[in-house]
């Protein structure tokens, strides 16, 4: 690790489970909670506290992780690395280390974590400043909707699959993230882009289990329940941690629609854009008048067809 | 030395004898001016290392010879050759061809690139090169799959040829994705492992899909 500095970068700080802000909500919850269990008659969690009164263990533990990251020297494992001129590369690497500082552990708590919406959001909830989660989530999605548009046989004019592919998937977690932190900054949320980057990031965990499933079974009425159900859920949780860091009805209002509603979008977007259905659509592509579906599979009943048949214009329109 | 005190060497014999330590023969100067020796042999000498490599990753051992002596030389052969093969394979023949072998092209690098830096910021051990290295050679079961595929397609195109290439390509798959986790896994620390692992089994992935939905013009 050469070229490493000894100064400890505070702004590397914004995991916020070292302030206090976010201290006094858990500790608050963890009060009520402990009320609720001193009335079944156990009182055992209340020595754990004194050790994290104001969040100093937590900030000793930040800090702590940070300043054996750059003391201690790994060995260096070439002299050949020493060599290349590349230290601006090394240098940036080294701002981004704290950011995948996970046990697998964590990484699958953090996963399952994403479908359960909270149910306390009068304190702000905690946000792991985490990016190996999120980074590997949308590389799945990438594998997912290859594999989709590839047994769909979409036929991309301009550009290639992958492109496409990956285009997407990073242009969406890249872009609505820093509109939404755009919009957070705007409502006065307590939020970092870092934050805002992992939980739209492990909001991405329920559209990579609906597109897996339902481009292998391709019954609408599942993929509409998957839609409601499983992309339902995580937005929820991520309009549920928003809420609970906004102060402010308009606010909230503004934020968590805007989230909720390119959340779910994407995930029809997805669905319908790169999906053997829309088959038809991409060859004739001429103008609105549109037939309606024939190459559908006959088990669709009659409303959904209808709805599928206006979203398939919108889309047609808006190409 | 109070022993020796008592001995003495008459003053009419003279000393003598070397003064100077014998250098060690002519191999320091061999090892480090190559510009004299013929250009087979330098060429040679390069392909036995690839060669040795690659035998290396087709029977993958716990041997550090991937991993101390870098190189990549025989990833861009592999690269070069498997987007060679995948030209040419896409739907839409309106676009075909450049798009293709650049597209893999920069897959691999930019993959193997990610990878690196992903196992770098877990806190693995391992060089950045090396680690190109290694992910570059372990491509080579998946390029023999290409091949096969490709001599597959040319018997035709049915669903029997279809299971036969998924078959074949599964199993090189598998074959890439423990060759490189064989090598690459040492250099974590240990409750990592499963996390460094995650993105190869993805890299070989997206590399195996682009071979398996592979489809002649």
């Amino acid at each position: 690790q050469g070229g490493g500095s000894a100064v400890i970068d505070m702004e590397n700080m914004d995991d916020t489970s070292g302030s206090s802000f976010e201290d006094m909500g858990e500790m608050h919850q963890r009060m009520k909670e402990e009320e609720e269990e001193e009335a079944e008659g156990e009182a055992g969690a209340a020595e754990e506290e004194d050790g994290e009164f104001l969040g100093m263990k937590g900030l000793r533990g930040q800090l702590g992780r940070q300043v054996a990251d750059q003391v201690s020297a790994a060995p260096c494992s070439s002299p050949l690395r020493e060599a290349l001129p590349a230290f601006s590369l090394y240098a940036n690497i080294d701002i981004l280390r704290p950011y995948f500082d996970v046990e697998p552990i964590q990484v699958r708590a953090r996963l399952l974590e994403s479908m359960i919406p909270v149910k306390m959001i009068n304190f702000p909830q905690k946000i792991a400043g985490e990016l190996y989660g999120p980074l590997m989530l949308v590389f799945t999605l990438v594998a997912i909707l290859l594999h989709g548009m590839k047994t769909s046989d979409t036929i991309i004019r301009e550009g290639t699959l992958m492109g496409t592919a990956i285009g997407t998937c990073f242009g969406y977690w890249l872009g609505v993230s820093s509109f939404i932190y755009f919009l957070a900054y705007l409502c006065n949320a307590q939020i970092t882009m870092v934050q805002m980057l992992s939980l739209l990031g492990y909001g991405l965990f329920g559209h990579c289990i609906t597109l897996f499933v339902t481009y292998n079974i391709h019954f609408h009425s599942l993929f509409y329940i998957f839609w409601l159900g499983v992309g339902g859920l995580s937005t929820l949780r991520m309009v549920a941690v928003l809420v609970s860091r906004t102060v402010g009805h308009t606010q909230r209002l503004i934020l968590c629609g805007t989230l909720a509603a390119l959340h779910m979008l994407f995930l029809l977007y997805l669905h319908f854009a790169y999906h053997k259905v829309v088959e038809g659509i991409l060859d004739t592509l001429e103008g609105p008048n549109m037939p309606p579906f024939q190459r559908v599979a006959r088990d669709i009943p009659v409303i959904s067809s209808a709805v599928l048949n206006t979203t398939a214009k919108a889309v047609a329109l808006t190409q | 030395f109070a022993g020796l005190a008592d001995v003495s060497i008459s003053e009419d014999i003279p000393v003598e004898g070397e003064i100077t330590v014998p250098v060690g023969s002519h191999s320091p100067d061999e090892d480090y001016s190559t510009l004299d020796e013929p250009v087979r042999d330098t060429i040679m000498r390069d392909l036995k290392a690839v060669g040795k490599k690659f035998v290396h990753v087709m029977y993958p051992k716990k041997s550090s010879a991937l991993l101390r002596d870098w190189d990549l030389w025989g990833p861009l052969v592999l690269c070069v050759s498997l987007a060679l093969m995948l030209q040419g394979g896409s739907a839409d023949s309106k676009d075909d061809g450049g798009p293709q072998f650049a597209e893999v092209f920069v897959i691999i690098w930019f993959g193997a690139v990610v990878i690196t830096l992903n196992s770098k910021l877990l806190g693995g051990t391992i060089s950045f090169f090396q680690s190109l290295c290694v992910l570059g050679y372990c491509v080579l079961p998946l390029t023999v799959a290409m091949l096969v595929c490709r001599l597959v397609l040319l018997a035709g195109s049915g669903t029997i040829s279809f299971v036969i290439r998924l078959i074949v390509v599964v199993a090189m798959f598998a074959w890439s994705t423990l060759a490189s986790t064989a090598f690459l896994a040492d250099s974590q620390p240990p409750n990592r492992k499963a996390l460094v692992v995650y993105p190869i089994f993805l890299f070989y992935f997206v590399i195996s899909w682009m071979i398996l939905t592979f489809t002649p013009q």
